[in-house]
């Protein structure tokens, strides 16, 4: 009895130092990349080149969901709205749902499925066929030339694709509110004008945006290189970027509502 | 250290873990020769590469290039030393998302600032001493294994390397494959006045081109000597390795209990 729980309490314990070294080799990753990034501002065109693959790539899903979030959104505030004889209000209802929250929040965790994982399988993939090993034996720093420009890549292009993401759900929302539903267009914009703040939703979605756009890349690049080189360990790797940088993305967007619209 | 030797390992330690590879490992490369590295699986031929190359730190003794300690160097001096290398990985390890062009000019775009005009000229009489001119705009999963090693091989020495370094550059070739490769490893050292170190255990092929053979086994050298008088030698161990024997010094059995014990002949028999 005593020894089963000695054991399990051991188990744990091994369980949580793993953790925390785990935590602690990735957070020395994280600064060992942000220390190299010169070379991804100096040779501008490798960053430019994974913003292509992690944002430009990304734009299909992106667009298409933002769409149908912004529709079900005007759907379903419309519907409760009119309860009250609020339907012109649906307007801001829409855009601050999608600026202030879905629009950072789905956009990542999209974004987290489509490029993280292909960022954490390209790198797991190119240490399993020893490339890294081989750009270090030519004396160039991996973490600087394959490392430095994904992270930046994803980071410069997430904030983008959220506002992407709002804007076309705006206009989803347009569809279903205005033209399909026929509440009154002038209605739909003042309202939406006069509730979103500059200061208070744009830029705070923006900094969320930006801030989920580091997590989920660089639990992505770091996944990739700390992946053990086989087919099962860069598959592991793969599932791990997605699952963790889902409940990343998730945790801090609370703690940064908390901060953002809770202040005052 | 003499000064013929480009690479020295002194009373060289190293293991993983609590298992040892190298106890007190002694060998010297001399300058502008072609010496292969021999010894069965597991002897930590290609961890001896890794040693020399900087990418792994021994335990104890010492691991010269060119007269300087490679243990104590810090990064940038090591990359200076490595632009000075090449490194032909057992599998090419080409970068599979560039040409095999761009493959090659990778360390001349990396490292110098030469016009693009020129790295074409030198990538491609670089690809067409490998043979594989024409196979410029291929991407690598389009080329057999043996035209990825030439290309790697192309790409190893584009920077002319004073040290040229192959990790089993025979493995998986055809015949033809294998004595064209080999003919390349020696006529590259010579035309670029380089010196190379081999990782192999194809013995039948490596005695023909290289100058001189180091045999490990058990954590040392327990053999070493020209190719001539590598194939006269009685050295048990060399005599099995060269000559194939399937049984010998080295078990063909994983060591453990005996197929008697195991399958209890003994009580069987008693």
């Amino acid at each position: 009895m005593l020894e089963s729980a000695a054991s399990g309490l051991r188990l744990l314990g091994e369980r949580v130092i793993d953790g925390i070294v785990r935590l602690g080799y990735g957070s020395r990753f994280f600064v060992l990349v942000l220390l190299r990034s010169a070379t991804s501002f100096r040779r501008f065109q490798l960053t430019l080149r994974e913003i292509y693959f992690a944002g430009v790539l990304s734009l299909v899903i992106i667009i298409v969901s933002g769409v149908f979030v912004g529709m079900v959104l005007g759907l379903q505030g419309y519907d409760t709205l009119q309860r009250y004889g609020s339907s012109e209000s649906v307007g801001s209802l829409v855009a601050l749902s999608l600026v202030r929250e879905l629009g950072p929040v789905v956009a990542a965790l999209l974004f987290a499925g489509r490029a993280g994982s292909a960022i954490t399988a390209e790198i797991g993939l190119m240490k399993a066929t020893e490339q890294l090993q081989a750009m270090e034996m030519m004396a160039v720093d991996p973490i600087a030339r394959v490392v430095g420009p994904r992270f930046w890549g994803g980071v410069l292009s997430m904030p983008l694709l959220a506002a992407l993401f709002s804007i076309v759900g705006i206009f989803g929302g347009y569809l279903v509110v205005v033209v399909t539903i026929g509440v009154d267009s002038g209605a739909w914009w003042s309202q939406m004008q006069s509730a979103v703040d500059f200061r208070d939703d744009i830029v705070n979605g923006v900094i969320k945006s930006f801030v989920f756009g580091v997590a989920v890349t660089a639990i992505a690049v770091f996944e990739g290189y700390d992946a053990p080189p086989t087919a099962e360990g860069v598959s592991h790797a793969t599932t791990r970027t997605v699952v963790t940088s889902s409940l990343a993305i998730l945790g801090l967007d609370f703690v940064l509502t908390a901060f953002m619209f809770m202040g005052d | 250290m003499h000064p013929e030797n480009l690479v020295e390992l002194k009373d060289l330690f190293f293991g993983f873990g609590d298992r040892p590879i190298f106890s007190g490992l002694n060998l010297a490369i001399p300058k502008g020769k072609v010496v292969a590295i021999m010894g069965g699986s597991g002897s930590g031929k290609t961890t001896l590469l890794r040693l020399i190359s900087g990418q792994l730190r021994p335990q104890g003794g010492k691991v010269k290039v060119r007269g300087r300690l490679v243990p104590d160097m810090n990064q940038r001096e090591l990359y200076g030393l490595r632009r000075r290398m090449g490194f032909l990985f057992q599998f090419g390890a080409l970068f599979t998302d560039m040409t095999v062009f761009d493959n090659v000019a990778f360390p001349l775009r990396e490292h110098t600032d030469l016009p693009e005009s020129m790295i074409r000229d030198l990538v491609l009489m670089k690809l067409h001493a490998v043979g594989l001119r024409n196979a410029a705009g291929k991407m690598p999963a389009e080329l057999s294994g043996g035209q990825a090693r030439r290309v790697a091989l192309a790409r190893a020495t584009v920077m002319d390397p004073m040290l040229i370094m192959y990790d089993e550059p025979f493995a998986g070739l055809d015949p033809i494959s294998l004595s064209v490769t080999g003919n390349l490893i020696r006529k590259l050292n010579d035309a670029l006045g380089a010196t190379s170190i081999l990782v192999t255990h194809d013995v039948h092929e490596s005695l023909l081109i290289v100058d001189y053979v180091y045999f490990l086994s058990a954590g040392g050298v327990v053999a070493q000597g020209t190719p001539d008088e590598i194939r006269a030698t009685e050295t048990p161990f060399v005599h099995q390795f060269v000559h194939g024997d399937i049984d010998g010094p080295v078990p063909f059995h994983y060591p453990g209990p005996s197929i008697r014990e195991d399958l209890a002949l003994e009580s069987r028999g008693a």
